[in-house]
């Protein structure tokens, strides 16, 4: 029950906690990369490529390691190193992005050498640890700028593709028959991929990327059987996901990225049980 | 018109030869059933067709044109796919998909490509079947599906690869049914490729049987026969006929149960060109 004094308890707080510069730069990098992560990974989750975006990320935390040894920001690291294994995970198609096994190799051979590079570097646990399970309420300003810059390129170029790629992933055999570049498509959308995955990662870690590229999509697709609202639903949910997650963070001191794969899971089954008891 | 004319044509796919000097005629308006043994170049003559397959010697006129990639007066058919059965999208979304989706963009199909989604789905009388997702259709729904994309943009040719595969045979003389009315309602040629003879016996106007690098094409009664399809698998072959139905026979083994058999292990039909193809 919601007294009078009790909604102005909670405005009160919600007051309290915008006026912090970093739950403000929070919120919006979280929305930034809630949005690309979902669109992107609405059509990863259509492709059956989710796998090979989840590995893409091990890949980043190399690259993002490896770039602290070399005294080279992180970020840019885990973005270059995400982007060179998805130009390659795209080049090699079929051959490489619906097996499992390889991918799991290659997912396990880069979390292990970027072990090693932390190793060398330091002893630092707290680095380890955010960019393995990310730390939003780090993420300054001119990384706000930044992740908006590379999402709008992203988007951009998602959108001038988007209906040769969805027409290599739903009938190849016929979108090759009518003049689309199979290889070409793949190989273009996995770079995008790639720099939706490294945005991901800055809120919540390489190892929670599912729960913006994957978590929103599924349920959207759960839930309706059409593209564009498909699509729009998946950015609902996943802004949702992503907001409520760092104000209860806020609230709670618990970690974000917690709250976020929480609230992503619990979605994701609730479209699940709702389109088992509406079918 | 002339559909099809092949001259003198030889087709190969990794240095091993599919067809050698093969010359023949197919008149608009005709109904091929199209037979053979596994890897005697069905699909392969298709794709050779479509421009996806380049001619090592000779000639191929399609329509009175010269093979091109992006042939918009083929319908084409590909056989299913095993992806398809896990789309969420509704079945008028995934036709639509195809109308202009080689072209870049966004993904919106405008009124016009619609129009001949709902004109081609109509056709094949899968109107109300097309608002179901793609995951909740049955096999012969989503060969209705297929042919309903095949027909788009008003084709003068129709190539339908193995429309009968895994289907029961009750559902299989539907396909073929559909196919035969949509043929004579359009006047256009179509090429039919199948495992067996029988059920498309009362339907086709001529065979074109294709074995060992050789094609055969003729009446019912001309290619049909022991001498021909001797000639065709390479073996001594004997054509029984009991009840109006016709059985190939190799020493007592009925050779298109076994081929039929085999391809259903393994239905994944994205393997093109490496021999190893459903043909």
């Amino acid at each position: 029950m919601m007294t009078p004094t009790g909604t102005r308890v909670i405005t009160g707080t919600a007051t309290i906690m915008l006026s912090y510069d970093f739950v403000i730069n929070a919120l919006a990098a979280g929305g930034i990369v809630a949005v690309v992560a979902g669109i992107v990974g609405f059509f990863l989750v259509m492709r059956g490529q989710t796998f090979a975006g989840h590995a893409l990320s091990h890949v980043g935390f190399a690259g993002a390691t490896g770039a602290v040894l070399l005294g080279v920001s992180p970020f840019w690291g885990l973005v270059a190193l995400t982007l060179a294994a998805g130009l390659a995970m795209g080049f090699l198609g079929d051959r490489v992005s619906g097996r499992d096994v390889a991918i799991g190799m290659v997912l396990s051979l880069s979390l292990g050498l970027g072990l090693l590079f932390l190793h060398f570097y330091t002893s630092f646990a707290t680095r380890a640890t955010s960019l393995l399970f990310g730390n939003v309420f780090s993420v300054d300003r001119t990384t706000v700028h930044t992740l908006a810059m590379l999402g709008m390129a992203c988007l951009l170029a998602l959108a001038l593709m988007a209906r040769p790629l969805l027409f290599a992933t739903l009938q190849p055999d016929l979108a090759e028959a009518r003049g689309v570049s199979i290889r070409l498509v793949s190989v273009l959308f996995m770079a995008i991929v790639a720099i939706a995955v490294a945005e991901a990662a800055q809120i919540v870690g390489v190892l929670l990327v599912f729960t913006l590229m994957v978590g929103p999509a599924a349920a959207a697709q759960r839930l309706s059987t059409r593209l564009g609202r498909g699509l729009l639903l998946t950015v609902i949910i996943g802004l949702a996901e992503t907001w409520l997650g760092i104000s209860l963070a806020y609230h709670t001191d618990w970690p974000s990225s917690f709250w976020i794969a929480a609230l992503s899971g619990a979605v994701y089954f609730a479209s699940l049980a709702q389109a088992k008891i509406r079918g | 018109m002339t559909a099809i004319s092949l001259d003198g044509v030889t087709l190969s796919i990794g240095g091993r030869r599919i067809l050698s000097d093969v010359t023949l005629a197919i008149e608009d308006g005709e109904f091929i059933g199209m037979l053979g043994p596994n890897g005697a170049g069905k699909t392969t003559l298709m794709r050779a067709l479509l421009g996806l397959v380049p001619v090592s010697a000779g000639s191929i006129q399609v329509l009175g044109a010269p093979v091109h990639r992006g042939n918009q007066a083929i319908g084409y058919m590909p056989q299913v796919s095993s992806p398809i059965s896990g789309f969420r999208l509704s079945g008028r979304n995934f036709v639509v998909s195809a109308t202009n989706g080689q072209r870049w963009g966004l993904p919106w199909p405008g009124k016009a490509d619609y129009r001949d989604a709902d004109r081609a789905l109509e056709l094949v009388g899968a109107t109300e079947l097309a608002r179901r997702p793609l995951a909740e259709t049955s096999g012969g729904e989503r060969q209705r599906l297929l042919l309903a994309q095949a027909l788009l943009g008003q084709p003068r040719l129709l190539l339908l690869d193995e429309p009968l595969i895994s289907l029961d045979p009750n559902r299989q003389h539907a396909v073929i049914d559909l196919a035969r009315r949509v043929q004579k309602e359009l006047g256009i040629a179509v090429l039919f490729s199948a495992h067996e003879l029988n059920p498309l016996l009362g339907t086709l106007d001529r065979v074109l049987y294709l074995g060992n690098g050789h094609a055969a094409l003729g009446s019912v009664d001309e290619v049909i026969t022991g001498p021909v399809l001797s000639r065709l698998y390479g073996s001594a072959i004997e054509v029984v006929r009991l009840n109006g139905r016709i059985f190939v026979m190799s020493d007592q083994y009925e050779v298109e149960r076994g081929d039929h058999r085999h391809d259903d292990a393994h239905g994944h039909a994205r393997d093109h060109g490496h021999g190893h193809h459903h043909a």
